[in-house]
């Protein structure tokens, strides 16, 4: 096993058949364990760099290899177990409001045929993971943004995936609520969990010693580490 | 780290993990349609009157050929014997016809008896005296055939007796029940062909309220799929719930034929009487009920399956 964990060849992608293009010519690669943010303007590809991670969509040039996998060769019928390996965090949460915050978190685990007693383990330790532990019966209207967040958070992180991809997790969120949905995703990174996060919070990201990839305009602009002397930030747990 | 040794316990091996799949989701769907019991029932009477159409026209034509089954015993073949076969070879002959498979009963009547009994039940009796010596009467064999021959073989029955040496004219009585039971050949093949299509219609029930299940759920397909559902588990709820649907409609279905049944077996039991009949009107029997009952499942698993697999790939994510 390399450590790569994905690598980008001069991928584009064209919205439909004669849209505008995403994505151009990018090329990037993320180690295992890494944690990186993926930050631009509305529009600037960010989506749909994470969306193709996770193959919701096709470059229409270039190679995506994720874990050894070139995303080419995985056929349509191969999708769900691909997308099994990933966790996979949404703005907009996507949580099944008419089932518990228990439910919804064991979901990936009852489609991958676990145990009923290994299922009541491994989602208590998810919503422990995430704070939300006594949330388990309520329903997800019942809890604010943030807790649904982390309950989305929870069940995109309870089949212990080697990949967590965000699409802006924190954008329906306020400031405070946004710090703690990062920090969630540093400790999930702290245990080796390698972090994706697309996001425009630039300011919070900033007070975080990880490496950011800048989209302009469907272009890598700045693929630097930012350096790994955080700036320090007032008030933030133990990270 | 998706390879931990610790996931390979927590799941299960795959039988196991298909069987208790299954069993959870025959469960839950269940436990789901019986929380909505109104639109549940009304999906199942729509379906239960489908099927109650042919099931129903099977029991009308499963009574009227036991009924008729019942008059068999009157059917009866008459063999008009030549002027020149003597009543000792006539009687032979009886005992003759008595050893074929296809017959039950055979009796001679002589040319004699055959005057006396026309002399007592014509009323002409004096005048048939007139006659004196001379009696325009034949002898007859009167064969009763086996019960529940079928059309071919008492077709051909009634060839070779005609055929025999000794027989002038081979007449069966009766045409009449040889129509009804060509009527009820076609009714009965009717009945095959508004099952089918009524079969068809019961899958577009099922399909359409599937239909309309699935454009509701589309939100949670669509997030099922962003998690790695495979279509195979995000069908399956949709196809128990056919599978009940289609058990519920042939319950339904069952209801309806048996509790028509039931209304009419007074007024059919009177009309019996008046023909000095003791039958009684029976219902859907022990195999016509789990065909019943087994349409019902096959078509809505099938009509929602058929649904399913045209509707669940408009939903992709993205």
């Amino acid at each position: 096993m390399t450590d790569t964990l994905i690598q980008f060849h001069s991928v584009s992608h064209r919205y439909g058949e004669t849209g505008a293009l995403a994505l151009t010519d990018l090329n990037f690669t993320m180690k295992r364990g890494e944690m990186v943010f993926v930050t631009g303007a509305s529009g600037a590809g960010k989506s749909t760099l994470l969306r193709l991670i996770a193959l919701l969509a096709r470059p229409t040039r270039g190679q995506i290899v994720v874990n050894g996998v070139n995303l080419a060769s995985v056929k349509r019928s191969q999708i769900p177990l691909y997308r099994q390996q990933i966790g996979i965090v949404f703005q907009n949460f996507n949580l099944l409001n008419d089932r518990t915050v228990h439910d919804n978190v064991a979901l990936p685990l009852v489609i991958r045929g676990f145990r009923h007693d290994a299922i009541g383990r491994r989602v208590r330790a998810a919503l422990d993971a995430v704070d939300l532990l006594g949330k388990e019966k309520d329903y997800p209207l019942s809890l604010s943004g943030g807790e649904q967040q982390r309950v989305g958070i929870a069940r995109s992180i309870v089949t212990k995936p080697m990949l967590l991809i965000a699409d802006e997790p924190t954008g329906n969120l306020d400031p405070r609520l946004s710090r703690d949905v990062m920090q969630v995703f540093e400790r999930f990174n702290k245990v080796g969990v390698s972090v994706l996060v697309a996001t425009h919070a630039i300011d919070l990201i900033r007070q975080l010693p990880h490496r950011m990839i800048h989209l302009h305009q469907g272009r890598l602009r700045d693929d630097e580490p930012l350096g790994h002397a955080p700036v320090p930030v007032p008030g933030a747990p133990g990270v | 780290m998706s390879s931990a040794p610790e996931d390979r316990s927590a799941r299960m091996p795959w039988v196991r993990r298909w069987l208790l799949d299954h069993a959870r989701v025959l469960v839950a769907t269940l436990g789901r349609l019986t929380r909505e019991p109104v639109s549940t029932f009304l999906t199942a009477a729509v379906i239960g009157i489908t099927l109650a159409l042919p099931a129903g026209l099977h029991v009308l034509v499963q009574n009227v050929s036991a009924i008729s089954y019942s008059w068999e015993g009157a059917l009866q073949a008459s063999l008009f014997l030549d002027d020149g076969v003597t009543p000792e070879r006539g009687r032979a002959l009886v005992r003759e016809l008595e050893k074929r498979q296809d017959v039950a009963r055979a009796s001679y009547i002589s040319r004699e008896q055959s005057l006396a009994e026309f002399r007592e039940l014509s009323g002409f009796g004096e005048a048939l005296d007139l006659l004196a010596d001379i009696n325009p009467l034949p002898a007859v064999v009167v064969v009763t055939p086996q019960r529940d021959l079928p059309q071919e073989r008492m077709q051909a029955l009634m060839d070779s007796l005609a055929a025999l040496p000794e027989v002038e004219v081979a007449k069966l009585d009766q045409k009449w029940l040889e129509r009804l039971y060509a009527i009820l050949g076609i009714i009965e093949r009717a009945v095959l062909i508004i099952a089918a299509m009524l079969a068809l219609a019961v899958m577009v029930i099922v399909g359409n309220t599937i239909r309309l299940e699935i454009e509701g759920k589309r939100e949670e397909i669509i997030v099922m799929k962003l998690i790695g559902a495979p279509n195979s588990f995000i069908r399956r709820p949709f196809l128990y719930t056919g599978l009940w649907y289609g058990l519920a409609g042939g319950l339904v279905a069952w209801l309806f034929v048996n509790g028509a049944t039931w209304a009419l077996a007074a007024p059919a039991r009177r009309l019996a009487g008046l023909y000095e009949s003791s039958y009684v009107i029976t219902g859907l029997d022990a195999q016509a009920t789990a065909i019943v009952l087994a349409a019902g499942v096959a078509l809505g698993v099938l009509g929602s399956a058929w649904t399913v697999g045209r509707h669940l790939d408009r939903y992709e994510p993205g």
